[in-house]
């Protein structure tokens, strides 16, 4: 049987900066502000971390958090370089080191000035897990994620009838969520007409089909089980998984390019929480394109490959629908922090204390991650005691 | 002056490659033990993990496996050359490509269109593949 997590660990605290375009504050200002929030949430102090496991793509080292809280004895510190997929799967890597007893508080930061420093395709050209894109693909055109990731939609809705209807479905669900929500950069009503006049930036792909580039700071604590429950209000994990897809440093030859890294990590995760798709009340997913929303939930098992666009029609992925998805507004309309806003999204459901966009009884949620070409992270998580 | 492409950095494991392509000819890498063709170049096969390589001529023949018209330049290199169309070519040696296809109706692109590879010279010492529809 396979080594589960299940019970083993707690997200105790989380924290956010407001999220902006345009801050005068450095990325790891950022990232030190929400840490401290995400602490105190815990009813932690600083001096209580013992473990760091900060963005591997980002702006901050664990030094950097030893330094600025004076922490005197950091037992556990590493990087997960998934891309979008790194916050998640930094939640395994912390779920590990406090169940094992490595540690006792992982600090799980990122803060990001993505709006007001450089822009995605200069970003992940630096990044080494896009070396051989840069050497092969880059030359001829393709560098942005936009690029690398609108021949996979493309090549979905050849095959699958896939609609830019269905993709503006999203689009909308997310906007209409981060107008609940007063930390949403995006404000403004957006229709499906508003969608299809959007200028197109990567066929299929429309600005509107395109996350944000944002500037802000967002962090979690996770504790062991044990710990956990002196906290304030523990959210227990019940499940977590990493999965990498084949050809996983290039799209171009990879079998199947409908087909994530999630599709792997799923069957684990829900394996080890003991729960289905059928048992989730709320999910928070990845959105970084409209499409990675599609197919997630497809990769996910919430529908068959294929049936991923006709899933979010008919409102079923907005609040008062079966699937609420991104309660928050997403990447697409609260703001771009790498997903660690999807964490703390899910950690509110899971506390209820979501707000406006409290999904009511919510009992089991999940939060993905997806990035790097291809990767995938998901963690299942419970209400909280 | 226009601004220039990115270049690539080719290493031991991929100069064959690139400097086939400045003779205008596609080469794949074969293992050399199990005969797999793999791409982009790299030391070792996926299959039996022989380090042993050998480079075989593409008949430059393939289908179209997907597709994406770029209308923004997310790099200073393209601005004069938007839109142009990034197709993903799937070989007959059964591995893929990607490149721009040249004379992309894009309104006429549909999944295994038959295309063949052809090569230009982008800027001074880089040749680059593209499709072409045939």
């Amino acid at each position: 049987m396979a080594a589960s997590l299940n019970g083993k660990a707690a997200v105790v605290g989380i924290g956010e900066t407001a999220y902006e375009r345009g801050t005068d504050k450095s990325a790891l200002a950022l990232q030190l502000e929400a840490s401290l929030k995400a602490v105190a949430d815990a009813g932690l102090e600083p001096k209580d971390i013992d473990g760091i496991l900060p963005y591997a793509s980002g702006a901050a080292v664990a030094e950097d958090f030893i330094t600025n809280f004076g922490l005197k004895d950091v037992t556990f510190s590493a990087t997960t370089p998934m891309g979008g997929a790194s916050c998640v799967a930094a939640i395994q890597a912390a779920a590990i080191a406090v169940a094992t007893g490595l540690c006792r508080n992982v600090l799980l930061p990122i803060g990001r000035r993505g709006y007001s420093d450089s822009r995605v395709a200069s970003r992940v050209a630096a990044m080494p897990q896009f070396h051989v894109v840069s050497e092969f693909e880059a030359p001829s055109g393709t560098i942005a994620p936009a690029q690398l990731y609108a021949p996979m939609a493309r090549r979905h809705m050849e095959l699958y009838g896939t609609t830019a209807d269905q993709f503006a479905e999203v689009a909308v669900t997310m906007r209409r969520h981060a107008m609940l929500n007063d930390n949403a950069i995006m404000q403004k009503p957006m229709t499906v007409e508003d969608h299809h006049a959007s200028r197109m930036i990567c066929d299929p792909y429309r600005l509107f089909d395109c996350c944000l580039e944002s500037d802000g700071g967002a962090a979690v604590v996770i504790s062991g089980a044990d710990r956990a429950a002196d906290t304030r209000r523990p959210v227990p994990i019940l499940g977590v998984a990493e999965g990498h897809p084949d050809s996983p440093s290039v799209i171009t030859q990879r079998p199947d390019i409908t087909r994530l890294g999630l599709a792997k990590a799923a069957p684990r995760a829900f394996g080890m929480a003991g729960v289905g798709p059928e048992d989730v009340d709320v999910a928070e997913i990845y959105d970084c394109f409209t499409w990675t929303v599609v197919c997630q939930l497809e990769d996910l098992g919430f529908c068959p490959k294929g049936e991923g666009g006709a899933f979010v029609e008919d409102g079923r992925i907005g609040l008062g629908g079966a699937l609420p998805v991104n309660t928050h507004g997403g990447l697409l309309s609260q703001a771009h922090i790498v997903g660690m806003n999807h964490v703390c999204e899910l950690v509110k459901q899971m506390r209820g204390e979501a707000g406006r966009a409290q999904v009511a009884d919510a009992e089991i949620g999940l939060v993905t991650g997806y990035g790097d070409l291809g990767d995938g992270s998901l963690a299942i998580m419970g209400a909280a005691a | 002056m226009s601004a220039a492409r990115p270049a690539p950095e080719p290493t031991i494991d991929s100069k064959p490659y690139w400097d086939g392509l400045k003779e205008r000819r596609l080469l794949l890498q074969q293992c050399g033990n199990c005969g797999l063709v793999r791409h982009y170049p790299r030391p070792m096969c996926d299959a039996c993990h022989s380090l042993q390589v050998q480079w075989i001529e593409s008949s430059r023949r393939g289908r179209l496996y997907s597709w994406t018209e770029v209308h923004h330049p997310f790099v200073p290199g393209f601005r004069e050359e938007i839109p142009y169309v990034m197709a993903t070519v799937e070989l007959a040696e059964g591995v893929r490509l990607q490149c721009q296809i040249l004379n992309a109706d894009p309104d006429a692109l549909g999944l295994d269109l038959p295309v063949e590879i052809v090569f230009r010279e982008v800027q001074d010492g880089l040749v680059l593949p593209f499709a072409q529809v045939v």
